[in-house]
């Protein structure tokens, strides 16, 4: 019981690896899946409308990106952006290895965002689209004053799940080899674990994660509730009939 | 904007100029199956009601008029303008057509206010103070002042349809459209949605109304029309309409639902 306990929850282990994992693990973790979101909603927001375009020649090159890179294994388009697109000679971000990390979290991200806002957007009703354009509000104006705020609310529990794979994904840049200071909480955690020859460190970063991911769930769903009943407590009144799907 | 008809003061005196709506040689298909066919009709002011079976096409031609549905040929006039011209400015023309749908249609996202003031504001471009102006104003004309705050989904389908005629109005359009406004309302909610119907007929306001209430028809109507898979059988004026009724079709029809 003891050798278990030893294994996972070496104490002192543990402590000697919680600064840095705080300090440089946590902060980069951050800092990366805020940065390969930002870059996951913009590009997954234009491949949705690519998506939905009436043209073909723009639909399709937005059909092959999200097919390809949901179809590919996580691990195989990190490294083939991450440490690819650097060797092909595309440095767009020099020596920064961070700026391809990001970039290649967020490539993955987009393609399946674009298929969370596509469904989103086709979910609103066409009767609400038909009022808006009733009402001489144009093509451009209804997607931004309607379709968008519309599909998004209907998304956004889906929209979670893919942060916190967000989240998790920064764990796989890992493997393009970030320099010290630049390591994310796996990074900073598997080293130590090597070093002293135990898994307790990897426990702990483990902890720190659920630590951001559970509350965050927690949080967008009370945001979603609160969207939903137009009011901020849930309490006072008893929610109106759900709204119909 | 620049229609010299409107007024961009929405107010409810009865002088409203008289918008002229003309269907020429309207034919649609949805696939291989017709759903108009050749359909001339003058509305020229006043009320008009379309009425006919379901798939009779009445609800078609009624989206054509803001080309919600295009027609395959064929033209819609709305005063002077060919909204059917492929240079049209469609989103203009639209503007001085409401269109009122069996499904009311509010936008889920905003309180009743904001359904109203969201056009006012980014397509006339008032400002805010401007904007829930006009919307508390249309909103007192049909009765709902005290559900301003409200999300669509705390009201009732007859609250929401109100609501709806009021998103519409507060656009000072010079045609309004009814895509069977009433047919999805339980009947007691019926009553209050035709009395605003009843209103702005009295007030000179140019609609065309798909409805099966016959007995609307036959009060309010200057003008009414019956279709029948697709083809525009009979347009008369209420008692005419109703009371020697020239087509068999007609006559079938009327024996069916009086």
């Amino acid at each position: 019981m003891s050798q278990f306990w030893n294994t996972f929850f070496n104490l002192p282990i543990i402590l000697q690896t919680l600064p840095s994992l705080l300090r440089e693990g946590l902060l980069n973790t951050v800092i990366l899946a805020v940065l390969s979101s930002i870059v996951g909603v913009v590009i997954g927001l234009l491949a949705a409308v690519g998506l939905m375009s009436g043209w073909r020649w723009v639909r399709f090159p937005c059909r092959v990106y999200v097919d390809i890179l949901r179809g590919l294994p996580h691990i195989l388009s990190i490294y083939l952006i991450g440490q690819g697109l650097p060797l092909a000679g595309l440095t767009l971000f020099g020596n920064w290895t961070y700026g391809y990390a990001a970039l290649a979290i967020g490539l993955v991200e987009a393609s399946y965002m674009a298929e969370i806002f596509r469904s989103g957007f086709q979910g609103v009703e066409p009767g609400v689209v038909e009022a808006a354009r009733s009402l001489g509000l144009s093509h451009l104006k209804t997607l931004r004053l309607i379709v968008f705020p519309v599909g998004l609310r209907r998304v956004l529990p889906a929209l979670t799940g893919q942060f916190i794979l967000v989240i998790k994904s920064t764990a796989l840049v890992y493997l393009l080899g970030l320099s010290t200071g630049q390591r994310e909480m796996f990074a900073v955690a598997q080293d130590s674990a090597v070093n002293n020859a135990s898994i307790s460190p990897l426990v702990a970063a483990g902890v720190l994660y659920l630590a951001i991911t559970i509350p965050l769930t927690y949080a967008v769903n009370a945001w979603d509730r609160r969207l939903r009943d137009g009011r901020p407590t849930t309490r006072a009144v008893p929610a109106p009939i759900a709204e119909a799907v | 904007m620049n229609s010299p008809k409107t007024d961009s003061t929405t107010t409810s005196a009865p002088a409203r100029p008289r918008t002229c709506v003309r269907y020429e040689r309207i034919s649609k298909s949805f696939g291989a199956q017709p759903v108009l066919r050749e359909v001339d009709l003058v509305v020229d002011g006043g009320t008009t009601c379309l009425i006919g079976p379901s798939g009779s096409g009445k609800s078609t031609l009624l989206r054509c008029t803001n080309l919600l549905e295009r027609p395959d040929s064929g033209r819609v006039l709305v005063g002077t303008e060919a909204i059917t011209d492929p240079g049209a400015d469609v989103d203009r023309i639209r503007t001085r057509v409401g269109m009122v749908f069996q499904k009311f249609h509010l936008f889920p996202h905003h309180n009743v206010l904001d359904n109203i003031t969201l056009a006012l504001r980014h397509v006339r471009h008032l400002d805010r103070e401007q904007a829930v102006a006009v919307a508390r104003r249309q909103l007192d004309a049909v009765g709902l002042a005290d559900f301003a705050e409200r999300r669509p989904t705390q009201l009732s389908g007859g609250q929401q349809q109100r609501v709806a005629i009021a998103r519409s109005l507060a656009m000072d359009p010079e045609v309004m459209l009814f895509d069977e406004a009433t047919s999805a309302l339980d009947p007691e909610l019926v009553k209050g949605v035709l009395a605003v119907l009843r209103d702005l007929a009295a007030q000179g306001m140019t609609m065309i109304v798909v409805t099966h209430e016959m007995r609307f028809a036959r009060e309010v109507a200057n003008q009414v029309a019956f279709l029948d898979r697709g083809r525009l059988l009979e347009a008369a004026p209420p008692d005419e309409f109703f009371d020697s009724p020239r087509s068999e079709r007609l006559r079938a029809f009327l024996n069916e639902v009086l």
